[in-house]
């Protein structure tokens, strides 16, 4: 293609493709202007004391110390720790055994597909908002199963500190493993019959198979989803505003509602850009590694 | 057919492990064996599971107070009632106003109609710049790009506000379309690009042999043909920026919230007796755009999160 164009020979280097390099200026600015200007704007910005309006007044690392000595900010390093690590588990594994078995050439797989993607096409505050009602202790869960006659049953996980984490867990997967359902099904549905055939004549069992040569098959589609869902648990807030508003107390806040709060309500900007900068980091450290994977390391670029 | 022949296939296999080829032809089907009992099952209970919820709220929201204190959630309506549902739309409060979410429901029009449309026009022309017009550093500015699309958006909220603010549209609705664009750009740009791409270089060759342009090329040979993937493009926009709640908070002014941000203020106000009929009424009719555009497109939806999410 490059060949086509280099061919016809112009006097000016730039104004060659003029029309592409005008096409293109949207996307230059909004990578140039926004993700790395504004990226490092924010980045520069929280080594600053900036209050209610950003000044360049540095302070080195002043913010990140007051922001690790905060105790809203642990808990919410913590809730996203314990939320992330358990919603890549669970996502994964519901999300593969599902996948799995509307791969045995079952009927109705549109029907069940359909049932179980629907709730991804819901925002998270939509989403929220039932599971709140759902888990609502008066009403919910916990009052059905007492009114069944096991009175002393205890189930509220929005009103319990402890638990609360759990709750907000269950409407994420809830909203989440239709999703990695049809990828990892698209994974599935990739690999040769050809493999299954083989395995089925070495009489590997089934479990087996998925296993040691399946699982390993689908290395790739196992990674972008972990990517994806990873990169998504690090933006949690939605959820978390509709269904306990980061309660009770500060038991279920996240580090994106924290760094909402601090711009935009206690006007501490410069802890908001900090407590931001921490987000950036911990995703570079999820995405680099897997960017240089997939388009570095001699492999071909997508 | 072919599944009932594969079926019975695979239950071959499992009564005679080793063999490679199972008898062929028509083996009576065993409808109630071990395997099938355990997948429709399983499956069966899971597919409750992920429907619960919207039976709950459908349930809920036809209730009136009185029946929602003295039953249980799952339980049917004894009185079905819409007064919910009107209450919803036209008179809940959120701060001052009390016009229900009606005013949030067109707002997220005013704002999703014409993101949709500027952020896939857009988007579609780059890709088409990117995918059949290489110029040199185009790919540098595309990783950029991609890579800017895991960034946090926290991360770049308070700079685009300053930027906002500058251009004299922060709070108002042109400022969210352009976030909602500019936000879309990763995606969209990536999911036409790789389309163009695939489509047959000879077509575009003797485009050019014949004299076309740069955007005779566009709107004449790809634009006819690229119209499957305008509409994943779009159907991934309208439930994206329709489901958006933190760029609808963060630049919007109340008179101008989108539906979702509405929603919220409604059900999780802290005055008033908590009304949660119209809670999952309201929550209901925020939800019905995104559902309506999910069960309508079907099967392109899926196609549309995998070839955004896949390569994204």
């Amino acid at each position: 293609m490059t060949g086509l164009t280099r061919g016809s020979a112009r006097p000016n280097q730039w104004l060659r493709n003029l029309n592409a390099k005008i096409a293109s200026v949207p996307m230059i600015l909004t990578a140039m202007v926004i993700f790395v200007g504004g990226t490092a704007w924010t980045v520069v910005y929280s080594f600053t004391n900036s209050k209610l309006l950003p000044r360049l007044a540095f302070v080195g690392f002043d913010q990140y110390e007051r922001l690790w000595a905060a105790p809203r900010w642990l808990v919410s390093i913590q809730n996203l720790a314990v939320f992330g690590c358990l919603s890549l588990v669970f996502s994964l594994v519901i999300g593969f055994v599902l996948a799995a078995l509307m791969d045995q050439k079952i009927r109705f797989e549109n029907t069940f597909r359909t049932i179980m993607l629907y709730p991804f096409a819901l925002s998270f505050i939509v989403t929220g908002l039932v599971w709140q009602w759902l888990l609502n202790p008066q009403y919910g869960v916990q009052s059905i199963v007492r009114s069944l006659g096991w009175t002393s049953f205890s189930f509220d996980p929005l009103y319990n500190s402890n638990i609360v984490i759990y709750g907000i867990l269950i409407a994420a997967l809830w909203q989440g493993t239709g999703l990695v359902m049809c990828l990892m099904l698209a994974g599935l549905r990739g690999i040769d019959e050809d493999i299954w055939k083989a395995a089925r004549v070495d009489g590997i069992p089934m479990w087996k198979t998925y296993l040691l040569i399946i699982i390993p098959m689908m290395r790739g589609v196992f990674i972008t989803t972990l990517v994806i869902i990873a990169s998504g648990i690090v933006k949690v807030y939605d959820l978390v505003v509709a269904q306990t508003s980061g309660g009770p107390g500060i038991a279920s806040e996240v580090p994106a509602k924290y760094v909402y709060d601090y711009m935009f309500q206690a006007q501490n900007l410069g802890q908001g850009f900090a407590a931001s900068t921490m987000m950036l980091v911990t995703v570079a450290i999820i995405i680099v590694p897997w960017a240089y994977l997939e388009f570095g390391g001699g492999r071909k670029r997508g | 057919m072919d599944n009932i022949a594969n079926n019975s296939m695979a239950a071959a296999y499992e009564t005679a492990p080793g063999l490679v080829a199972g008898p062929r032809g028509r083996k009576p089907r065993r409808t109630l064996s071990r395997r099938n009992i355990i997948v429709y099952g399983t499956l069966i209970v899971v597919a409750l599971y992920y429907l619960l919820p919207l039976y709950v709220m459908v349930v809920t929201s036809l209730k009136g107070m009185p029946e929602i204190r003295v039953g249980n959630i799952f339980a049917p309506p004894l009185e079905i009632t819409f007064e919910p549902w009107v209450k919803a739309w036209a008179e809940a409060c959120t701060g001052l106003n009390c016009d229900g979410l009606s005013r949030g429901f067109w707002n997220s029009v005013r704002i999703t109609v014409p993101s949709v449309i500027i952020s896939i026009a857009i988007a579609s022309v780059n890709g088409y710049a990117l995918a059949n017009w290489r110029f040199k550093g185009a790919d540098l500015f595309f990783t950029i790009l991609i890579v800017g699309a895991f960034i946090p958006y926290q991360v770049m909220i308070y700079p685009i506000v300053i930027v906002l603010r500058e251009m004299g549209v922060y709070g108002t609705l042109t400022g969210l379309i352009i976030v909602h664009t500019i936000f879309g750009m990763p995606i969209l740009t990536l999911l036409f690009r790789n389309y163009f791409a695939g489509l047959p270089e000879e077509l575009f060759k003797a485009a050019r042999v014949d004299g076309a342009g740069f955007w005779t090329i566009y709107f004449k040979i790809m634009l006819p043909m690229s119209l499957p993937i305008f509409v994943v493009a779009m159907i991934l926009q309208v439930t994206g920026i329709w489901n958006d709640f933190l760029f609808g908070v963060v630049f919007t002014r109340p008179e101008y919230y989108p539906m979702t941000v509405q929603l919220n203020n409604i059900v999780n106000s802290v005055q008033g007796v908590k009304e949660y009929n119209v809670n999952m009424a309201a929550t209901i009719l925020t939800g019905l755009v995104p559902l309506t555009v999910y069960f309508v497109s079907g099967r392109l939806f899926v196609r549309g999160i995998a070839a955004g999410a896949v390569k994204g």
